[in-house]
């Protein structure tokens, strides 16, 4: 029998961590199918950063350096300028690369600095219980915004994929989901594009991908893909937003 | 033979050009005074040797381009001053954490807050202690002439990459600032294993650097597997001596204090006073055996520092305990002369 559904070559054959519905594990999935498809397993080196995805040199079977908060998108920098014949990513949640880390984020796509990075919004921080993050969408309601986002206390969720095209030194920028199989199937797309950036020296590329968080959002699964799809689509419109290469 | 290569150089750009001697091909920083000759030079001087110099977008993003740069095992630099080492200080913990190596040099100024671009000692605890967050130790070096500065720098590169660690040049504004021959001698390259270095997974397990450790126990073994290479770092010491064999009264100070107090010490001597100086030149790993030996011969003790005491406090702990140490310090803002240090020994000396 033909196979044609296998664990990609560059994810190691562990359990993932995360809860039940959560889409770090499929994005995590796509990336590592990325990086087969361009038999980059041996040339990749990630920035990690903190958050429910801080485990990735547990899964991903590259080179993996850890960042703290927010400064993954220095770390690739240093990795890249050092060694710019390496697949250089980061792996940053809402919380990392839209608070404590947006200078660094914009910055390095303001040099564009040859490097991907995969961004995974899903309006919280994960990791930390589930407080406010700066993607937070208003009413939304957390564990520090007990009474829902309201602009005139918190301001208003910030759309990175399209801050990030006002940047001269950004090449590729797109924000996907994968909360349906057309939209996954679309992701994945998406992210070979902006892998192909890197690989063809075009220099920075910035995939947002819109993302659930069961246990934070207090929803099921379904309902947590329902509501990617209800709330944060319209909010934050899937595309690519800038594609100069 | 030919002829030894001296030129007349500031103190940072000695600096700059000891780590490019030492093979140093990434910089990133964040302009600060009284440090910005170190910046400048490099941007000038790096890319002639195929290296990079980037000016980041704040010290935070600097000291982490710096980890990047180190996990892959190439030469890397930062350098700022007081304020922005403190912003520095997370990524410092995080190499320190991470075992992951990188030359850091504060060319410190006054304290605390914006306080002034004057030279002072400010921030001996903040080197010496960690700094930032968590049980570690980072290799401290303090010269005292722009000589130093060039030979420290190009030694801080060698130590930082045999010990794994982060290793922190500590001058201050008067060091960066003054002007002196320099013999610039060349680098003797010193290889060392880089077998954890991140280059891509090419014939090899994939490999991962971090300082997270969540397991039951695995980070106290982590963190005592830390603390004997900070141990194993005390075969490091350095300092220096003068006048000390037949001393009453012996100073210690560090880096510039250092050399503005010896002048007073021979001034001292002229007058018949015996006077000598102990000057640490690591003050992580401080030379506290050393010191010790000294005290079980000499009893008193000058410790002379420009801020209201924090080296004293090292002084106090190596040496015997009947030994006498008095103090002198003066906080930032201003520069004592030869001849005030001076007053400052005739009110001790018995
Ligand atoms: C300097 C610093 N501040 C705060 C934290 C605590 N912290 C760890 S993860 C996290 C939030 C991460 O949220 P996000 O980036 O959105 O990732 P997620 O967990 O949602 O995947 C915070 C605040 C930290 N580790 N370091
Ligand atoms: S807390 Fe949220 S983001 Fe983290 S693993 Fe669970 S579902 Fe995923």
């Amino acid at each position: 029998m033909k196979q044609v559904f296998k664990r990609p070559k560059s994810l190691k054959d562990v359990p993932f961590h995360f809860c039940p519905g959560c889409h770090h594990g499929v994005i995590h999935r796509l990336v590592a199918e990325c990086i087969d498809l361009y038999d980059l397993q041996e040339k990749t080196i990630c920035a990690a950063s903190v958050g429910c995805s801080v485990f990735m040199y547990d899964y991903f079977d590259v080179d993996v350096c850890e960042s703290p908060h927010g400064r993954a998108a220095a770390v690739a920098t240093g990795i890249k300028r050092a060694r710019p014949e390496n697949f250089v990513f980061t792996y940053q949640g809402d919380g990392d690369l839209a608070a404590l880390g947006i200078a660094e984020g914009l910055h390095a796509a303001n040099r564009g600095e040859n490097i991907t990075i995969i961004f995974v919004n899903n309006t919280v921080y994960g990791m930390t219980g589930g407080q406010m993050a700066p993607t937070t969408m208003l009413g939304q309601t957390t564990t520090t915004s007990p009474f829902g986002r309201d602009f005139h206390r918190e301001g208003y969720p910030i759309r990175m994929a399209e801050l990030m095209t006002m940047l001269g030194g950004t090449t590729f920028s797109a924000r996907v989901a994968v909360n349906t199989p057309k939209n996954l199937m679309q992701a994945k797309k998406v992210l070979k594009k902006a892998f192909e950036v890197q690989i063809q020296n075009q220099g920075f590329s910035f995939v947002e991908f819109l993302s659930s968080c069961p246990t934070n959002w207090k929803m099921t699964p379904e309902k947590a893909n329902q509501r990617v799809q209800d709330e944060m689509i319209p909010y934050f419109p899937l595309g690519i937003y800038k594609d100069s290469e | 033979m030919s002829k030894p290569n001296i030129e007349l150089i500031n103190g940072n750009e000695s600096i700059a050009r000891g780590a490019m001697a030492a093979n140093c091909k990434y910089y990133f920083g964040y302009p600060i005074t009284p440090q910005n000759e170190i910046p400048e030079y490099l941007s000038r001087h790096l890319p002639a040797v195929g290296g990079t110099f980037i000016q980041a977008e704040s010290e935070i993003a600097s000291i982490n381009m710096l980890l990047g740069a180190g996990a892959t095992g190439a030469r890397a630099m930062t350098s700022s001053s007081s304020p922005g080492i403190s912003l520095k200080q997370e990524g410092i913990s995080y190499m320190a954490g991470s075992e992951i190596p990188g030359v850091i040099v504060n060319m410190s100024r006054s304290g605390p807050g914006l306080g002034g671009i004057s030279p002072s000692q400010g921030d001996y605890f903040q080197a010496t202690r960690g700094g930032g967050h968590g049980d570690y130790r980072v290799i401290v070096l303090a010269p005292f002439s722009v000589q130093e500065n060039y030979d420290l720098t190009m030694k801080a590169f060698d130590l930082s990459d045999k010990y794994r660690n982060p290793v922190l040049v500590l001058g201050d504004a008067l060091l960066g600032q003054m002007k002196e021959p320099v013999t610039l001698h060349p680098y003797e390259p010193r290889e060392f294993d880089k077998p954890w270095t991140l280059t891509g997974a090419k014939g090899r397990k994939s490999r991962f650097l971090k300082s997270l450790y969540l397991n039951e126990g695995d980070l106290t073994k982590h963190n005592w597997k830390l603390f004997q290479k900070y141990q194993q770092m005390k075969a490091e010491i350095e300092y220096q001596t003068y006048l000390v064999e037949d001393a009453d009264l012996v100073v210690v100070s560090f880096g510039s204090v250092a050399r503005i107090i010896k002048s007073s010490i021979n001034m001292a001597r002229e007058q018949g006073m015996k006077v000598g100086l102990f000057r640490p030149i690591t003050l992580y790993p401080y030379p506290e055996e050393p010191l010790r030996q000294l005290s079980t011969k000499i009893q008193h003790f000058f410790v002379v520092e420009l801020n209201t005491g924090q080296m004293v406090e090292d002084v106090k702990l190596s040496v015997d305990k009947g030994a006498q140490v008095d103090f002198y310090g003066r906080p930032p803002g201003s520069i004592p002369t030869p001849n005030e240090l001076f007053e400052e020994i005739k009110k001790v000396y018995r």
